[in-house]
């Protein structure tokens, strides 16, 4: 395993993995509360953040994770008014959020961060400091759903039912969307904005159809994603590809392959 | 005696349109309500009223003489089967152990004492054997049983049904009724029914919404030979039902 000589590569496979644990969690979360949209609208919004932080100088992930936390804030309200246009609203942010991003990087005298390692990740230059934001944001979503478990799947399920069996559900769903918010803009720095959405669809919907609990499904996704991280990450390796994309294109190709053979199979 | 679900002189508006106009109704545990109407009548909004996932515009509600979301632990859901995500990966004694929510401890896992009341109701119910199965993989039939045993899971007192029989072939819904009707003897029954010669068999209250309220009761199912018109008027229920017709002269008059 020559691959693994390269300190870039072995922080590229710590970092995939810890992200891993996070898209399996979140995933299956954002999949079976049916929030793949508003995880999108997060995603692509954070732009905004980087451009801020870029703007009055802090660190580039810092001002995405805060104006991600700020845009899930609005989402999750609006959600709670049980608003019918939440889809249009969700598009707006997502439209305003990038928009904001790119007019205050040109507002940005010098040099401009890469828009394309935004775009598509740049998990083969990860840093120490990458990797500790990665790691306490796996220890906050794993404290998360290991303690509010039973409350988290009771609202998946049936969220009127365990509003009245004394769940907080507006608290839970606050906190759930401030956690994909942050879990969102950590995936980010392994795949990118474009492809994020892939990584924390893809592993889950293949984990539903397989498992029986939502813990289960949360482990088979997670293991499913470092499975679509490590083999894309030795593909672009081997070929000198883009590794963000190499890793979407191993879960997609997973993604048809699973889907045609359960519908030949039916 | 106190009536454990009192609904006083309510009227609910959604947005600008007047869904109930000024009702009233009061019920205790013993019997068996079914609420009935046309769709669009306000039948679920009245049910969400009774506990508390609706505020009224006007008038109150009280449920065991307190406000309905702070007796929520007292009463049980049984919502309609409308099960949205289809694969979602739980088995069905997880999903009754979600009746025992608020008696568990909020940071554990649920105890094995919480899953022995859960297996006991589903015996009940007549799932026993059904209890590692994916939730999907029922029929809509079973599915419903479940969620009643959910619901019996809580150890409430009173349950509230959103139309549980609407997805379900006629043999089912009766069958379903048969079983609340027996446990009408332990907890008080009140439930939407879009079937109204169900409804009515097994009801010992009725109450037809359409904006307005219709109260009936049924002390012994007894059909009606023909319309009688001693009260000089017909209301819905008589005149969908057959049964006579008891109830307080309404206001209005068909």
């Amino acid at each position: 395993m020559d691959i693994l000589q390269f300190e870039f590569m072995q922080n590229a496979l710590i970092a995939s993995l810890i992200v891993s644990l996070i898209c399996g969690i979140i995933g299956t979360l954002i999949v079976i509360n049916r929030m793949v949209f508003i995880a999108g609208g997060i995603a692509h919004g954070s732009y905004g953040g980087i451009g801020l932080a870029l703007y009055f100088g802090i660190a580039p992930m810092l001002g995405a994770s805060l104006f991600a936390l700020f845009l899930g804030l609005i989402i999750a309200t609006i959600t709670h008014k049980n608003s019918t246009r939440l889809d249009s609203l969700i598009g707006v942010l997502w439209a305003f959020g990038m928009a904001l991003g790119i007019i205050m990087s040109d507002l940005t005298p010098g040099y401009n961060v890469d828009l394309m390692s935004y775009l598509f990740g740049a998990i083969l230059s990860v840093s120490h400091e990458d990797m500790f934001g990665m790691s306490a944001v796996l220890v906050l979503v794993l404290l998360f759903s290991v303690v509010f478990y039973k409350q988290l799947l009771a609202m998946s399920f049936d969220a009127q039912f365990a509003k009245l069996r004394g769940v907080n559900v507006t608290l839970l769903y606050f906190a759930l969307v401030a956690l994909v918010a942050l879990g969102v803009v950590i995936i980010i720095r392994a795949v990118g904005l474009i492809l994020v959405i892939a990584l924390l669809t893809i592993p889950p919907y293949i984990a539903e159809k397989l498992t029986h609990s939502m813990a289960a499904m949360m482990a088979l996704a997670s293991l499913l994603s470092a499975l679509f991280c490590s083999v894309g990450l030795w593909i672009s390796y081997a070929f000198d590809v883009s590794s963000g994309a190499s890793i979407i294109l191993v879960a997609t190709s997973t993604f048809f392959i699973q889907f045609c053979s359960t519908k030949l199979f039916k | 005696m106190k009536n454990d679900l009192e609904i006083k002189n309510v009227s609910f508006y959604y947005d600008n349109t007047l869904v109930l106009d000024d009702i009233s109704l009061s019920y205790n545990r013993f019997d068996f309500l079914s609420i009935i109407g046309p769709n669009g009548g306000g039948k679920s909004t009245l049910l969400k009223l009774m506990i508390g996932l609706l505020q009224p515009t006007q008038g109150s509600v009280l449920l065991f003489g307190d406000l309905p979301l702070h007796v929520s632990h007292r009463i049980a859901y049984v919502p309609q089967d409308t099960l949205a995500n289809k694969d979602f990966p739980i088995k069905v004694l997880d999903v009754v152990l979600m009746g025992r929510l608020c008696k568990s401890k909020a940071f554990s896992t649920y105890s094995q004492e919480d899953k022995r009341i859960a297996r006991s109701m589903l015996k009940k119910v007549g799932m026993e054997a059904y209890e590692h199965q994916k939730i999907h993989t029922l029929s809509g039939g079973q599915r419903q049983r479940v969620f009643v045993a959910r619901a019996l899971a809580s150890e409430a007192e009173i349950l509230f049904l959103d139309e549980p029989t609407a997805s379900i072939d006629t043999a089912g819904q009766i069958e379903i009724f048969k079983l609340l009707k027996t446990l009408n003897h332990e907890v008080g029954i009140v439930i939407i029914s879009h079937d109204i010669n169900v409804a009515l068999n097994y009801a010992t209250k009725v109450v037809h919404v359409n904006r307005t309220l219709y109260f009936h009761d049924v002390p012994n199912h007894e059909p009606m030979k023909f319309f009688d018109n001693t009260k000089e008027h017909f209301c819905p229920i008589e005149l969908i039902s057959a049964t006579r017709c008891n109830h307080i002269h309404p206001k209005e008059v068909l």
